[in-house]
This record gives structure tokens, sequence and C-alpha cells, in this order.
């Protein structure tokens, strides 16, 4: 009984404490802009992404070279957008279009972060390039 | 003898550990969360001690169950210590810190106390049973201690990004591992799975760790609100 009731409470709270960990990992990269490049590459046009851009940017992102320990970042992401595309997929089925609004918005935010991601590695590769170069 | 999944496992943990002590050295961390180096170096002792352990007894030994049960109690506590720190860090400004630390050591003391007591009145009395349950409810304070430490931050409107997220990767540790030891308790004979998991999420802490030194200088600023979720 005490044991089964430190597992639903532990449960609940681990949900909260992730979702607020990716949201502060998020948050750092709405202060962030895109360059011109990044935004055609991704189809952007403004500073809001689309969610179904999500899985693109990750495919993008791998075949950049890392830049500096972003994969941590990236996959604690990843794992908030698959939570946040299974609850938005519940929430249609329990018909609750209030709840999904709001999902929506941060799938977009996930796919920001992640285009913030591929930027960074970009013009970390091109650094790398133009030293290279000049060597 | 370690098999190869074993020792594959055992270094990626060790290498992580010894990565994060790296990026705390590199963020200039030291001096400010010691707790944390404290609690790097116990992890990175009780490595070095299942590692002797299980290469001279093997997995299935007593020897094993025993030491990695109590060693995962001593860096419970241990991490007891990360958190005052982080309360320290917090509650720094209103001069409260012996306030918590006189708390915590209650809190400690309540829980061993409790845990024993159940033990010790149940019809089994095995002392490896204790350790289990003790785990899990020196976890489970954790929880109640991270979660009180996040909602007085919100609402003191802490807004240093670095504690912020130590707390919340803390947060996510303990409600992890809490959660993890409930259903070890509860279903008890899943051992080849919890001799993988307990190991691979022991990661969480140093890696989240290595990220916020690594990635967010000591200066930067985030407002809770930003990081709540909001009610959709």
């Amino acid at each position: 009984m005490m044991a089964s009731m430190i597992f639903v409470i532990s449960f609940l709270a681990l949900l909260q404490f992730f979702v607020s960990y990716t949201r502060s990992l998020i948050a750092e990269s709405r202060e962030h802009e895109l360059s011109e490049q990044t935004r055609e590459i991704c189809g952007f046009t403004a500073r809001t992404a689309r969610a179904d851009h999500f899985p693109r940017l990750l495919q993008l992102i791998d075949l950049c070279p890392e830049n500096g320990g972003d994969g941590f970042k990236m996959r604690a992401v990843t794992v908030y957008f698959r939570m946040l595309s299974l609850a938005s997929r519940l929430f249609r089925w329990l018909m609750v279009p209030s709840a999904t609004g709001w999902i929506d918005s941060e799938r977009g935010s996930c796919a920001y972060a992640a285009a913030v991601a591929l930027d960074r590695r970009i013009a970390y590769n091109r650094t790398i390039m133009a030293q290279q170069a000049g060597q | 003898m370690l098999d190869p999944v074993h020792y594959g496992i055992w270094l990626v943990v060790v290498t992580a550990e010894i990565f994060s002590l790296a990026c705390m050295i590199r963020g200039k961390a030291l001096a400010e969360h010691f707790t944390i180096l404290l609690y790097l170096c116990a992890c990175l002792a009780s490595e070095f001690g299942a590692h002797a352990v299980l290469t001279t007894s093997g997995y299935n030994s007593d020897a094993y169950y025993y030491f990695f049960f109590y060693s995962k109690s001593v860096l419970t506590i241990c991490l007891y210590f990360v958190l005052m720190g982080l309360y320290s860090h917090v509650f720094s400004e209103m001069g409260a810190g012996k306030y918590i630390r006189a708390g915590a050591a209650l809190i400690l003391a309540g829980t061993a106390g409790i845990s024993y007591y159940m033990v010790a009145t149940s019809s089994e009395k095995l002392v490896t049973h204790f350790a289990v349950e003790l785990d899990q409810n020196l976890y489970f304070v954790g929880v109640i201690l991270t979660y009180l430490l996040w909602f007085a931050m919100s609402r003191l409107r802490e807004n240093r990004t670095r504690v912020t997220q130590l707390v919340l990767s803390m947060g996510v540790y303990v409600s992890l591992s809490a959660g993890s030891y409930a259903i070890n308790n509860l279903y008890p004979l899943l051992d080849r799975f919890w001799e993988y998991y307990f190991p691979i999420t022991s990661m969480w802490l140093p890696l989240s760790w290595a990220y916020t030194f690594l990635k967010v200088p000591a200066d930067t600023r985030l407002a809770t609100a930003k990081v709540l979720a909001p009610t959709p």
C-alpha cells in the first residue's frame, strides 16, 4: 500500500519536474534569432516553428557534427516532444480541444529549440571550415 | 567476472561522473557547489568499490547485493547534502541556512527511524529488505523536500538559471528513483531488469549537471514563470 502510494506520487512529481526542466532548456532557445539560411533550410518564415518540422530537424541535426555538448539537451527535448505527441493523441481521443492547443504550442517550441541547435551547429561547422581553409 | 555489457555500463557511468567533475572545474563552480563535488566523489568511490566487489564475488552474490543497496543509502544521504546546499543557495539572502540544516538532519533521522520501525515490525525482518525500504523512503523524502524547494523558488521569484536547472534535475532524479524503488519493493523478482536499470538511471544527475555547468553561465537569469507549465 505504502509502496504503491509512493510510486503514484513520485510518478506525478517526475512528470512535473521533467516538464519544467525541459522548459528551462527550451526557454534559453527562445532568445536566439535564427539565421536567414537556417530559416530557409527549415522552411520557417517567422520566429515560430511548426511541430511537424521537428522530425526533419532532428534528421538535419544528426547530419551536423555536435557543437560542444548540446546532444544532452536535444535528447531531453526529443523525449519531451514524444511525450507531448502522446498526450496530444490522448486529448484528441478524449476530445479536450483546450489542452491540444497548449500542447501544439509546446511542440512548436520544441521544434524551434531544434532549429536553434541546428543553427548553432551550422555556424560552428562554418567556423571550423573557415579555420581549416585559412591554414 | 564482469560480462561485457555490465563492464560497458560501469565504464559509461564512471566516464559520465568524471566528465561532470571536469565540467564543474571548467565552469568554476567547485567552491559554490561544494556539496555536488562531494556527491560526485562519493559516486566515484562507490563505482570503484562496486567494481572491486563484482570482480571478486560476481553479480549474483550476497556481497554485491549488500554493497549495492548500502552504498546507495550512503549516496542518498550525500544527495541530501546536495539538496541542503541548494536550499542554502535559494535562502542565502534570508539568513536561514542553519535552520535548514537542522531541519534536514531531523527529517533524515526521522525517515531512517520510520523505515527501521516498518521493517522491524514486519514478519520477514530481512536486513536487505530494510535497505530497499530505506532507499525508497529516503528518495521519497527527497521528492518532498525538492518539491518544497521548487515551490519556494517559484514564490520567491528565484531567477538564477543554474540553480533552477540544478533543482529541477534533482527533482527528476529523486522522483524517478523513489518510483523505481517503490516498484522494486512491489516486484522484487525482476532482478535482471534492475541490475541494468539502476546504473543507467544513475547517469542522469552527472549528465544534467555537466550540461548546466558547461552550457549555462553563472550569471544567466531565467524567470521561473517561464518554466512553470501553465494550466491548459
